[in-house]
């Protein structure tokens, strides 16, 4: 089957950076994921929400990508959410953890209503 | 005289060998016997020419030549002799030595000699004739002889079954030439179920050459059984061999190791004909490791290389006799029609008969097999048959989920090449073979997970994505469960049956004081109800199990 590299790009909504990824998760999504989160943090939003709507496929080192996002977040003192994911990667997101540290939602709406308050 | 001319028919004349010729002598006393002593003439000698245009007795004396074969002839006392010619060809000499009497041979006694010489010149021939077809008979018995303990040795000591592995078809041609040559094949087996095939060439021809190849065949038999590594093996086996090789013979020898479940063949040569590998696409690509004969030289050292044979493909092992065959314009078969024949082949089981027509269209009716011919194929079917592997995979499974009593069927075996997202296609894979099963999302998708981090495992901590390294899967069903074996070749690597695998610290990796990574057992551990582990001398194993019934599912945990 042929791999669905990611395409990232950033939409902006008022207080808050969308992150619209599509395709895979993995070691070779290192270099878009990174770059369009650059992107997203250059608009300086406090808030960035990665919509996974158009991901379907997530493996351990895309987790640890996230991993790593979630830590530059933190680190600039950022809020990271998490939208769209099937119910696959949401029990992968509470197996990891990573859910006691990005919030996560079932779609865009409701991320967005929820991350205009944390602004 | 009358004497002398029944000496003459008692006279034992010939050649010692056939570039020289052997002369008698005899005292010419009639009344004293004097025993023959043969001499030889070497076809050069001077005194050849000059006897040839003797008209008849010769006085040795009053001979002065650059002659050993005269000095012989004076040094035993010769004085007179008599050339016996044939067809222009010195068959003998009639040779006496002094009279007792002193006196000279007179004239009437040389007329005598040399009437005698003309009449039994023709008689001495035939005679040398006769013996030499006798002799030659004899040596023809001898050979043939040898031939049939030529064949015989051979005959006993080629394997008389071929390999039965599930997953593979294993063929093999053997034909003597006339004049039985060297080649050989072996099969070693492994308690692993690996299996060691072995192609060879010993240099010379009938006794000698068998007698090498039954040595050679039973030292590497011993020698494969103590060490693994192909290029190991040959080298020992050179040490070994080479001491007791006769100068200028020599064994060239290729020797492959087999894993049937991944495919993985691993290879050393001692300047064997190359082995061709048909691969999927019908590309034909040489299996290539340099290593010199056994028995040139010591301290040798073999390249040892590998390969993956995938599902549908094959190799064929081949001696010289094929490649070296001519046609009636003596020009021979060749290496690249033989590559050629390989590549338009896809059906390896029917491989050597495709060659051998081949090969019969390209001498002609009349064709003498010049050397011996000998092709082994080893042909990796395309898919499982369920009953193929039916008992093999009962025993495994058996033994790895202690669920006795079970039927456990094969849904799937595959390889893959240790690529980055290759554990895609496992998991897609693996997810096509347990369709049939139904299997909720949920699990489907967990099953789909584990596979892909366990195949990433393998590819990356086991193989190092070395793309020539496999991953080999293998999945199996029950009526209670569901088995997915993910192997690799890190041989580097222990890993313990049963690892204590704790959840990874994420705040230490949110903080930056661990790598983010480290997910993939953990991810595993959680998305299988149980995960095990073995390892071998080769590989390890990652067993990923699923109950499809009762308690324990990985679901429910979560």
């Amino acid at each position: 089957m042929p791999a669905k590299r990611l395409e990232a790009h950033v939409r902006q909504q008022p207080r808050v950076a969308i992150v619209d990824l599509e395709g895979e998760i993995d070691s070779f999504a290192e270099d878009a994921l990174n770059a369009a989160y650059a992107k997203a943090e250059s608009q300086n939003a406090n808030v960035i929400l990665l919509n996974f709507s158009k991901v379907d496929y997530i493996n351990s080192t895309g987790i640890a990508l996230i991993v790593g996002l979630l830590a530059r977040a933190r680190k600039s003192k950022r809020h990271l959410l998490a939208c769209g994911l099937s119910d696959h990667y949401v029990e992968i997101f509470q197996i990891t953890r990573l859910v006691d540290f990005m919030s996560v939602f079932p779609d865009e709406t409701s991320a967005l209503v929820e991350g205009s308050k944390m602004t | 005289m009358a004497t002398l001319l029944q000496r003459l028919r008692q006279m034992r004349m010939g050649r010692v060998k056939s570039e020289s010729q052997m002369i008698q002598m005899y005292g010419a006393d009639l009344s004293r016997q004097v025993l023959p002593v043969p001499i030889d003439i070497a076809p050069n000698d001077p005194i050849v020419a000059y006897f040839l245009s003797a008209p008849g007795a010769v006085e040795i004396d009053k001979l002065h030549l650059e002659s050993p074969a005269l000095q012989a002839l004076k040094t035993t006392g010769v004085k007179i002799a008599v050339p016996l010619v044939s067809q222009g060809e010195l068959v003998g000499l009639l040779n006496l030595g002094p009279r007792l009497s002193e006196q000279d041979y007179s004239t009437d006694d040389r007329g005598l000699l040399n009437t005698l010489a003309t009449q039994s010149a023709p008689a001495v021939r035939v005679a040398q004739l006769v013996r030499d077809q006798q002799v030659q008979a004899r040596a023809n018995e001898r050979i043939q002889h040898e031939l049939r303990v030529a064949q015989l040795i051979q005959k006993t000591l080629l394997p008389k079954d071929l390999p039965a592995l599930p997953g593979w078809h294993v063929n093999a041609y053997y034909q003597a030439a006339r004049q039985v040559g060297g080649d050989f094949y072996d099969f070693i087996y492994f308690d692993d179920d690996r299996l060691g095939l072995v192609i060879g060439d010993v240099t010379d021809k009938g006794v000698p050459a068998a007698l090498l190849m039954a040595t050679t065949r039973s030292v590497l038999r011993a020698v494969a059984q103590r060490v693994v590594a192909p290029g190991q093996v040959l080298e020992r086996v050179n040490e070994i061999l080479q001491p007791d090789i006769p100068p200028k013979m020599f064994v060239t020898c290729l020797y492959a190791l087999l894993d049937p479940s991944s495919g993985l063949l691993q290879y050393a040569n001692a300047g064997h004909d190359l082995p061709y590998h048909r691969h999927r696409t019908g590309e034909v690509t040489e299996l290539r490791a340099t290593g010199m004969p056994l028995g040139l030289m010591p301290g040798m050292s073999y390249e040892e290389k590998e390969t993956v044979v995938a599902p549908g493909e094959c190799i064929l092992f081949h001696s010289d006799g094929i490649v070296e065959a001519h046609n009636t314009h003596r020009e021979m078969f060749s290496f690249p029609r033989l590559m050629r024949l390989v590549g338009e082949h896809e059906d390896g089981d029917t491989l050597k008969e495709f060659i051998l027509d081949d090969l019969a269209a390209f001498t002609g009716p009349d064709w003498e097999q010049e050397d011996d011919i000998t092709m082994v194929t080893l042909q990796r079917t395309k898919s499982y048959g369920v009953t193929e592997v039916a008992s093999r995979s009962t025993s495994r499974a058996n033994e790895a989920n202690s669920d006795n009593g079970n039927d456990w069927r094969t849904l799937a075996e595959f390889t893959l090449p240790s690529e980055r997202g290759n554990e895609r296609l496992a998991m897609e894979q693996v997810a096509a073979a347990v369709r049939t099963l139904n299997l909720p999302t949920k699990r489907l998708e967990q099953l789909k997970t584990a596979v892909a981090e366990a195949t990433m495992n393998a590819m990356e901590h086991g193989n190092h994505y070395q793309p020539e390294k496999p991953v080999s899967i293998e999945v199996l069903a029950s009526q209670k469960a569901l088995s997915v074996h993910v192997k690799d070749h890190g041989v580097t690597r222990s890993l313990p049956a049963h690892p204590d695998i704790e959840a990874p610290d994420l705040e230490a990796k949110l903080a930056e004081l661990q790598t983010p990574r480290g997910w993939g057992l953990f991810l595993i551990k959680n998305m299988v109800d149980e995960m095990r582990i073995s390892n071998d001398a080769s590989h390890h194993t990652i067993e990923l199990i699923m109950y499809l019934e009762g308690e324990g599912h990985a679901s429910e945990k979560t």
